[in-house]
């Protein structure tokens, strides 16, 4: 598993996932400020599944359901996760 | 200033059994505690940090325990104070603090998944463990089920579960606590890579557990809450709803205990004779007296916050909050302590400890003094009753009530803004992430709720019986030093008249005229700024004080009559304005400097605060006198 934004069909940032979407996360990159440990701790690893609930009223940040817990998280942190959609989300997870 | 309790530290060395509480917030972990200490715990700090623990001696089976519930965290890589505390307690790197001797790790049985990569965690340290699932009974309505033996024998540690506000399982608990020497442990700890341990939590959950059903009700209130429109508005509502009750329901409560004390002064000046008398009339009862009046607020401020908190909501208001936050280098949860503030800076403070973001934490702990606080509105009620007329402007809507309002929005916009010069200019450091967590909807018990407030309270009239009592004393004593002796012929008013303005304070706010004068401020007004310095309130009975020699008339009446040598008033509309102002941004508060201090663990960020509030207070006092002057 390589960094960042690769063109993979599906694969896009969870902060760029649409509202409705259930998506599955393929990788956690470390970000500058070990924010990427702090994701893990609450359960954002690869293979998990993620719900996007909602975006606050002025667009940040966003509700997601991780694990049965929803957590609220800024866009500039969302980033760090990379996800699968749809189709994509079976490959990747086989891909696993 | 050290905030340590004797009895608390103390417990710690005497040998006696210890077990610590962790897990996650809202995971039912303090209320599991209330439920086994009762109402024994106490709060201490560990020394040298300002994070508090709450302990509770109990007896467990014949044997003494001590329970030590420790601040919520999601991960021993910690990223916030709080956080910070709880990692260095389970790894006994708190000095004067000995490691527990076992953790009870407790989870909220609906994210158990999220607890067990904590728990893989919290099994390296190496200490015996085990573990608590709370609220096993919103599993089972939610459709959930979880098999404790299973689970207990797949990660080799013991597990009980228990419903902490129902009580149900509590003496498994206790069972449990009372004997750590018996509890098993994995044969091996559990990995620390994060793929190896999620993979960890999935095999040990395996067999044992089936998650619960999405939570209906909290999604159906959110979608009301959270709407983009009905949200707002709910928001709006709860904001408005919430500084109505405080002034408005406190009133008759403030009132009361304002002249209960006023009593207990005139009392104790009837019958000590002297200066006994008259230090602890004037110097300790209306001193301490002037701040304690403010309880009954500051409590149903607790009060409020603590409901709002339980319920779930301060989350979402946070939530709702934190873009616009954002814009000023700040966060959500900046946004609950600025809403503190509004009672009193200093549990606004207090409550930036779980701000993970270090940058973040100070723009807001430094813009917290400027929110218009509970003991500023006494100077404001008094000046603009005087001074402003009460004319209707739109229905209820009168010019008092709104130069009251114009006031308390001044400070709110300009502790955004302040804060966020702050983060452009003077702040640096990593931004933490900004994740929070949107807790399911819970009534809280009363129990719970009124614990939490009296916590509240209770450091309120600690601080009162500290540093005001201290500060109380020694302006006293600035005020009733005087140098020589009264002329001749003076009746009683005229004679304490004459040794208050020739006073240590007196001759200090006469030294103080150079500086203040072009802000209108005589000696009067200056000896009462000293004065608001122990509390910003004791400005009104310092001014009252001074005043007391010029005629029989009402506080507001002697100030419009009072004239300078020219005869000119000395306190004009211009002259009241800019003190207004100037009590909007002076941080004239040795209690807050004293805790921004103590959280910032450095004089910089006090002395900044003090520095820069004072050049906004001047130059904005002298602002609003030159135009106020230009105007009428």
């Amino acid at each position: 598993m390589k960094s960042s934004r690769r063109v993979v069909d599906g694969v896009m940032a969870l902060c760029d996932a649409p509202v409705g979407a259930v998506v599955t996360v393929v990788e956690v990159q470390p970000g500058p400020h070990g924010q990427g440990r702090r994701l893990e701790d609450l359960g954002i690893v690869a293979g998990t599944e993620v719900t996007v609930e909602r975006r606050a009223p002025l667009g940040d940040p966003t509700v997601y359901e991780v694990r049965r817990a929803r957590l609220a998280v800024r866009r500039v942190d969302a980033l760090l996760v990379q996800v699968a959609v749809g189709d994509a989300a079976e490959g990747a997870y086989v891909a696993l | 200033m050290s905030h340590c309790e004797p009895e608390a530290t103390g417990s710690i060395a005497t040998g006696t059994l210890h077990v610590a509480f962790v897990g996650s917030p809202n995971a039912g972990k303090t209320t599991l505690f209330n439920a086994l200490t009762g109402l024994r715990a106490k709060t201490a700090n560990y020394p040298g940090v300002t994070v508090s623990r709450r302990e509770g001696r109990v007896d467990l089976g014949g044997r003494p325990v001590t329970l030590v519930d420790l601040p919520g965290t999601y991960g021993l890589d910690a990223i916030s104070p709080d956080e910070q505390i709880v990692a260095d307690a389970l790894r006994g790197e708190i000095p004067g603090v000995d490691r527990p001797d076992a953790i009870a790790v407790v989870a909220d049985a609906a994210t158990l998944e999220r607890s067990l990569l904590f728990m893989a965690d919290v099994l390296r340290l190496g200490l015996p463990t085990s573990l608590i699932v709370t609220m096993t009974d919103e599993l089972a309505v939610r459709g959930g089920s979880l098999d404790l033996e299973l689970l207990a024998a797949a990660i080799g540690v013991p597990v009980v579960g228990v419903i902490g506000h129902r009580g149900i399982g509590l003496d498994d608990v206790r069972n449990l606590l009372g004997n750590p020497e018996g509890w098993t442990s994995p044969v091996l700890p559990p990995p620390a890579e994060s793929g190896r341990r999620s993979a960890w939590v999935a095999s040990v959950l395996r067999s044992a557990y089936r998650p619960p059903g999405r939570d209906r009700r909290t999604r159906r209130v959110d979608a009301v809450l959270l709407h983009p429109v009905w949200g707002v508005l709910v928001f709006v509502a709860v904001m408005l709803t919430f500084f109505q009750a405080i002034f408005t329901l406190a009133a008759p409560l403030i009132d009361g205990l304002d002249s209960a004390f006023n009593s207990l002064s005139a009392l104790l000046k009837d019958h000590l004779s002297g200066w006994l008398g008259e230090l602890l009339g004037d110097g300790v009862v209306a001193g301490v007296g002037g701040v304690l009046v403010f309880l009954p607020q500051i409590t149903l401020l607790f009060l409020i916050l603590t409901v709002l908190e339980k319920v779930g909501y301060l989350a979402r208001a946070a939530f709702l909050a934190d873009r616009l936050m954002g814009r000023f280098g700040l966060e959500g949860r900046s946004f609950v302590s600025m809403l503190s503030s509004f009672a009193c800076a200093i549990p606004g403070i207090m409550s930036t400890r779980t701000i993970p973001s270090e940058r973040r934490r100070i723009a807001t702990m430094m813009a917290a003094p400027l929110m218009t606080c509970s003991a500023r509105l006494p100077v404001f009620t008094l000046l603009i009753s005087a001074f402003v007329p009460n004319q209707q402007v739109l229905g209820p809507v009168r010019t008092q009530g709104l130069a009251l309002f114009g006031l308390y929005v001044l400070g709110a916009v300009s502790g955004l803004v302040y804060a966020g010069v702050l983060n452009m200019f003077a702040l640096s450091g990593s931004a933490a992430p900004v994740i929070m967590e949107l807790p399911p909807y819970r009534r809280p018990t009363l129990r719970a709720v009124l614990l939490q407030t009296w916590d509240g309270a209770w450091s309120f009239i600690r601080k009162a019986g500290t540093v005001i009592l201290a500060s109380s004393l020694v302006l006293w004593l600035m005020l009733n030093i005087s140098f020589g002796t009264p002329p001749q012929g003076l009746d009683t008013v005229q004679r304490d008249s004459w040794k208050l303005e020739h006073s240590v304070a007196g001759e200090m706010g006469k030294g103080m005229e150079t500086v203040f004068s072009p802000l209108g401020f005589e000696w009067r007004t200056n000896v009462a700024v000293i004065g608001s310095l122990a509390a910003r309130e004791v400005f009104v009975t310092t001014l009252a004080l001074s005043t007391a020699a010029e005629s029989e008339n009402s506080l507001p009446a002697r100030l419009h009559e009072l004239r300078n040598d020219d005869g000119s008033k000395v306190y004009d509309a211009a002259t009241v304005a800019a003190i207004l102002v100037f009590f909007v941004y002076a941080l004239q508060c040795f209690s807050t400097v004293a805790v921004l201090r103590r959280e910032t663990n450095s004089w910089k960020w006090p002395a900044i605060a003090f520095g820069s509030m004072f050049v906004l207070a001047y130059a904005g006092a002298l602002i609003a006198r030159v135009v106020v002057h230009a105007v009428t």
